[in-house]
């Protein structure tokens, strides 16, 4: 046998014995609500089976490491075939765990090879310019899903509910993503545009009676102009320390929201903010005076989920107008400009470039789609808090930006449909839900370190592909 | 004689107690290759920071005469390239490495095409104006690939391109702003000398067809003695020499700095 199984073996005992020490409270001991109190329940059979599970795996993966391919894959396939065989497990959540590691084991294994192919085909001009018109049909296929999504027989309200989620998402990481994709500048309070925004919409149409389509420009450029008025004194600093201080900016401007009762109505929120309308006609069983219903204007019948379409297809169209604008100002002087200056501020500064003018652009461009969201999810939610909008927000908007690899469109689109999509799809496994959740993060950052798509597309070519991809 | 492009008075520059160019004056003219050579240490490269508003000088005058007179001291750094139009490379390469060469050219006319652009605006409505401005920027960064020989790696991105290619990608990058002055920072550091005489060609060919005064840091004496038209010999941050390379090459001044003091000769 191999010389260094023994060590091998030793090092996985050690990870099983960690594994057991860790999950004997988390997993071992559950605590039950019987009526007048909490009592304990035993689950070491699951713990077991866990940290069996724990020792092959890690013998596997060092296994797979060390060139034995073969016993890994073999180790894999077995470990896969218990989790599916209809073996009698404690809990549908450990079948998961066990055919988990031997797909995993198994993907590693044979990782090597993938990789190298990957390799292989993009430093061929051929599989450039396959890889180009592949991004080109994958994201023609994705918005003819999203145009048709609500007049397919899925479009119940949970799917069009979590559509619609998933969609402000993608446009808050398309907004983000000029700011920190394009530009480089790693914004940790992004949600405070998105606030204001939001309560921008609400006051301007619950004090003064504004529609959305009037307050959309308006919730817009408010955010803009709170983006250069922050921007200004913070966009000297770099990396770290302006990260900290946008987090800082994010946080204030909830404190502001939290304590300006006059104004905000402090932590009670505002509430019954009106919906969007269509040339006039609002989104509800009955009219308010002087006005119509969508159903009455179509003469339809009213269904509640009229009001859920409608709002799926505007944070559709916002979303698009975002993604269609980044596009096209990453091929102007000042999207190059903006990408240069995440390369090396120092030499734009010897071209001439001005950097701070240059950076607060990107800020309050990218501010102004933050407002934009903010307003159509305060018409949508219609009642705002400044709970809504606290740190995690932010973070979740980075994370999506950075997952989807920075600087990428289609990347943003399906890290958010992970990042926000599946916590939704695996509410299944209950507890475990989020321990999946983070495993397959940490999984897309070791195999996918610079993001899901980290394929830069030139802004322009001299070149064209096709030609170089026939020669 | 002719107006010089840049006049250095008085130039010092103090860090602390440290007097890193203490009291330097010298001129550089159109259409010449200037030439800045002293022992390392000898405060070349803040020389160089000090014309392109990378440092504030703490004594002196920097006078660039273009279309009027910039004084440089009193511009902020994005300014001397924008309206003095100043350019230079750095001693280590600062490409835009994740950019293609193309891009980073391009990124190089950033002023002129925002003003084609309108700002973004006429660039976002995709106007006439800004695709003919931009086409013609093409065709600029198109010529200098070529003069570079660049052009089948036009659609890389920079950080790939081998080493002495980045160096010509620099100056041509520097050269795409349209400079008056050029100020290139130890442009033959570690390139062979097949490349360094391309080097040399690609420079003599800037100051004589651009017509573009050039400033040159350089430690290669081969290339400095070869190609420069007026040396400046500095050493411990004093101007200790300067004049026609073969006049400096002679200098005893010079030839103490840099093989140091024999004691046999100080006494002869």
């Amino acid at each position: 046998m191999h010389a260094r199984l023994p060590r091998m073996l030793k090092d996985s005992a050690i990870t099983a014995l960690v594994a057991a020490a860790l999950g004997i409270f988390i997993v071992g001991f559950r605590t039950y609500d019987v009526g007048k109190g909490l009592t304990f329940d035993y689950q070491f059979v699951d713990l077991g089976i866990a940290v069996v599970t724990i020792f092959f795996g890690r013998l596997g993966l060092l296994l797979a490491a060390s060139g034995l391919r073969w016993p890994a894959f073999l180790l894999g396939t077995v470990l896969g075939a218990i989790g599916a065989s209809p073996l009698k497990l404690p809990s549908t959540f450990l079948h998961w765990f066990v055919v988990f590691a031997g797909v995993f084991i198994i993907l590693r294994t044979i990782w090597p090879f993938i990789d190298e192919a990957a390799a292989k085909s993009q430093r061929s001009a051929a599989g450039a310019s396959l890889k180009q018109a592949g991004a080109k049909w994958f994201g023609a296929a994705l918005l003819l899903i999203a145009v048709v999504l609500p007049l397919t027989p899925f479009a119940d309200q949970q799917t069009m509910d979590l559509a619609v989620l998933i969609l402000t998402y993608v446009m808050l990481g398309w907004g983000l993503n000029i700011v920190v994709g394009l530009a480089g500048l790693l914004d940790l309070g992004y949600v405070a545009f998105y606030a204001v925004g939001a309560y921008s919409y609400a006051l301007l149409s619950t004090q003064y009676g504004l529609g959305f389509w009037t307050v959309l420009p308006l919730a817009g450029m408010m955010a803009a102009t709170f983006g250069l008025v922050l921007g200004f004194p913070v966009l000297r600093l770099r990396g770290d320390y302006l990260a900290i201080v946008t987090m800082g900016f994010g946080e204030i401007i909830r404190l502001v929201l939290l304590n300006w009762v006059d104004l905000t109505n402090g932590p009670a929120g505002i509430g019954s903010i009106p919906g969007p309308t269509l040339f006039g006609a609002v989104f509800a069983e009955n009219a308010p005076a002087g006005r119509q219903t969508f159903a009455e204007m179509m003469g339809v019948p009213f269904n509640s989920n009229q009001r859920l379409i409608f709002l799926y297809y505007i944070i559709l169209v916002l979303a698009l107008v975002t993604n269609f604008f980044t596009q096209r100002v990453r091929r102007l002087p000042v999207g190059r400009a903006w990408e240069a200056l995440r390369e090396d501020e120092t030499a734009c500064k010897a071209l001439g470039i001005n950097p701070t003018n240059t950076k607060l652009t990107a800020f309050a461009v990218g501010a102004m789609f933050a407002g934009f969201a903010g307003s159509f999810f305060a018409a949508k939610q219609r009642f705002i808090s400044p709970e809504s909008f606290t740190f995690i927000e932010s973070a979740i908007i980075l994370a999506i930006v950075v997952l989807g690899g920075m600087g990428s469109q289609i990347g943003v689109v399906l890290a958010a449909v992970l990042l926000i999509g599946m916590p939704e799809w695996f509410r299944d496994l209950g507890a475990y839900r989020m321990v999946v959740f983070g495993l397959a993060m940490v999984l897309i950052m070791v195999f996918r370190p610079r993001g899901l798509v980290s394929h830069r597309e030139p802004s322009l070519r001299l070149h064209p592909v096709h030609r170089r991809g026939s020669a | 004689m002719s107006v010089p492009l840049i006049a250095v008075e008085h130039l010092t520059m103090r860090f602390g107690g440290l007097v890193a160019v203490d009291d330097v004056s010298f001129t550089a003219r159109p259409r010449e290759i200037t030439a800045i050579i002293g022992p390392n240490g000898a405060g070349k490269t803040t020389v160089f920071n000090c014309i392109t508003g990378f440092y504030k000088p703490t004594v002196g005058r920097l006078t660039l005469r273009g279309d009027k007179e910039y004084l440089l001291e009193r511009m902020l750094g994005h300014e001397i390239g924008q309206r003095a139009r100043v350019a230079r490379t750095f001693q280590n390469i600062r490409l835009f490495p994740g950019m293609t060469a193309l891009e980073n050219l391009m990124v190089a006319q950033h002023n002129k095409l925002m003003r084609a652009s309108g700002m973004s605006v006429f660039g976002l409505l995709g106007l006439k104006r800004f695709r003919i401005a931009e086409a013609d920027a093409v065709e600029i960064a198109r010529r200098w690939l070529e003069r570079i020989d660049l052009v089948a790696d036009a659609d890389r991105p920079a950080g790939e391109l081998p080493y002495g290619a980045q160096r010509r990608l620099e100056i041509a990058r520097a050269m795409c702003t349209e400079p008056r002055l050029l100020c290139l920072d130890e442009p033959a550091a570690g390139l062979n000398p097949r490349e360094s005489a391309e080097l040399n060609n690609l420079l003599v060919s800037i100051r004589d067809e651009d017509g573009v005064g050039v400033l040159l840091i350089e430690h290669d004496m081969s290339v400095v003695m070869k190609i420069s038209d007026h040396v400046v010999v500095l050493d411990y941050g004093r101007k200790i020499a300067e004049g026609a390379p073969a006049a400096v090459r002679d200098d005893p001044a010079v030839i103490q700095a840099y093989l140091g003091t024999d004691d046999e000769a100080l006494d002869a």
